[in-house]
């Protein structure tokens, strides 16, 4: 009876471990949450999503254009690095094999594992020296090459989770390998390449280093591919460091709308990846 | 009788471990032949080779000559994604599509090479099923998930996914392994009314079976050909030991 007891109690001891454990995880983001939305809420209108910063000492404003010019980054990013990404899985599950294979997925981790400034340093010595200037497409070179190691490596663990028999039921039709690669494998395995897809995004929404000498940020409206262009993570820096709590102000709510962007990307990576499909 | 597909001396190897050894034998037109013999006697390797699927496996090398209507699949310039449009296969597990319906699965081998013609596939889809018995099942929800089949049913669609592309040659890995009794006898009724149109070649473990469906019977045992034969004599009269010795169950 008396170890009984004593199994009990340390049952009850490592069940309290863990809850505190898990709250331990969740008190940082419950907190940074609230903050933002303490801070950025009051500050957040209408005008922040309509109009670009004013001028030093004038009050109002808001980041119009830094929300475009993310959106275009992003778009730009995803134009070049998910093409690369995916065909990149679809080469290493389906054809690649020995050393070729091998030496692009030890790349990817690297590249995945490099900091994010250093990315931003290749992007700038790949494009913005010999366009001799900061660019939007610069910039999206340095999200592109964040997301590629992404992309590449959660869309080859997903395809190696289609069943290799679908594969041989598609060749013994009568289909090149390629089409059963495209058509058979990738297809099966949408719901997890759009999942790694989303998160991906939402990490390269959130990216700042690697934009500080691509895309360089813009006060204005850039709608030129050649000219700097401005990113909400960007405004958000530079409005945070300025001495002007008018500026601060919209840097609280442009956190807050980034938060809220990336939360809302998980949450569609989630829903995604939970949503019933045909034949799953 | 005149061989559709015939064995000439053929070999394979997966690096060193030779699985199947110099098999020489005639599959005849129109006729059922059943491959039977103990696991991991290379009935199954054997079947794959005709239809080049061991192309996709590195370590796989054929060797020898194998003749469809004569001329070899494995000559150089072949391309294999015509000869597996000319040879069909079945596999031991049901593999339809899973991101397909019931009426896309019949027609997946145009559809995965654009070659379907929209007039053409509700006609291709009810002929198939019909000689597939499968029909009547499912015509009110062809547009439903093949997933919601049952294991019978699903190989049946196989089967119809199959023969929808008009391949000459069947081959059959094993096709009833995975069914119930009930389910096996329709396939195997199915595999008595396709011989008129093709030649089939099915692999299986089950004797009775191979009695049941096939005109003749070949027992392999450790990579090689033991016999082979018109199935009654293979199983009322063979003539090897060991062939007897599989068949009255004294080992396998």
């Amino acid at each position: 009876m008396k170890s009984l007891t004593l199994r009990h109690i340390k049952s009850g001891a490592v069940t309290g471990l863990m809850i505190l454990a898990t709250l331990a995880v969740l008190t940082p983001l419950a907190l940074v949450f609230l903050h933002i939305i303490k801070m950025g809420l009051s500050s957040l209108s209408l005008d922040f999503f309509t109009q670009i910063p004013k001028p030093t000492g004038e009050s109002g404003g808001g980041m119009a254009n830094g929300l475009f010019g993310s959106a275009l980054l992003i778009l730009l990013a995803s134009c070049i690095g998910l093409p690369i990404g995916v065909l990149g899985a679809v080469y290493l599950t389906e054809f690649g094999s020995g050393r070729l294979a091998t030496s692009i997925r030890f790349s990817a981790d690297v590249l995945a594992g490099v900091p994010s400034i250093i990315t931003g340093m290749v992007a700038y010595s790949l494009m913005v020296v010999p366009m001799k200037g900061f660019s939007a497409l610069a910039g999206a070179v340095a999200l592109a090459l964040i997301m590629i190691p992404i992309v590449l490596r959660t869309t080859e663990e997903q395809l190696k989770m289609v069943p290799g028999t679908l594969r041989e039921a598609s060749l013994a039709l009568g289909v090149p390998l390629w089409r059963t690669s495209l058509k058979v494998m990738l297809m099966s395995a949408t719901k997890g390449v759009v999942t790694g897809i989303l998160l991906a995004i939402a990490r390269i929404a959130g990216e700042t280093a690697p934009l500080l000498f691509t895309a360089l940020g813009n006060q204005f409206w850039s709608r030129k591919l050649t000219e700097p262009i401005a990113a909400l993570p960007l405004q958000i820096f530079s409005f945070a460091i300025a001495p002007y709590e008018d500026w601060h102000k919209l840097a609280w709510a442009g956190a807050l709308v980034l938060v809220c962007i990336m939360f809302g990307l998980n949450l569609g990576a989630r829903w995604f990846g939970k949503a019933k499909r045909y034949g799953n | 009788m005149n061989a559709k597909v015939s064995l000439e001396n053929m070999s394979v190897h997966f690096d060193t471990n030779h699985a199947v050894k110099s098999v020489n034998l005639d599959f005849p037109a129109n006729s059922v032949t059943a491959i039977i013999g103990p696991s991991g006697c290379g009935k199954s390797t054997l079947l794959r080779a005709i239809n080049r699927m061991h192309d996709l496996v590195p370590s796989a090398r054929v060797n020898g000559r194998i003749l469809l209507d004569g001329s070899d699949v494995y000559a150089r310039g072949v391309d294999p994604v015509a000869i597996r449009r000319k040879i069909g296969m079945v596999f031991q597990k049901p593999n339809p599509f899973p991101a397909m319906s019931i009426h896309d699965n019949v027609v997946a081998g145009y559809k995965l090479n654009n070659t379907l013609k929209r007039s053409e596939a509700d006609e291709i889809v009810e002929s198939c099923l019909k000689r597939v018995a499968l029909w009547d099942e499912v015509k009110d929800r062809l547009k439903s998930s093949a997933m919601d089949l049952s294991g019978g049913q699903q190989q049946r669609l196989c089967i119809a996914r199959t023969i929808a592309v008009q391949p000459e040659v069947i081959l059959m890995d094993e096709p009833c392994s995975a069914l119930d009794p009930i389910a096996t006898l329709k396939i195997e009724e199915l595999v008595e009314e396709l011989k008129e149109r093709y030649t089939i070649i099915i692999v299986t473990h089950n004797m009775q079976q191979a009695a049941r469906v096939s005109d003749s019977t070949a027992f392999m045992y450790m990579g090689e050909m033991v016999e082979s034969g018109p199935t009654k004599k293979i199983f009322t009269t063979p003539e090897m030991k060991q062939t007897e010795d599989y068949i009255t169950g004294r080992f396998g």
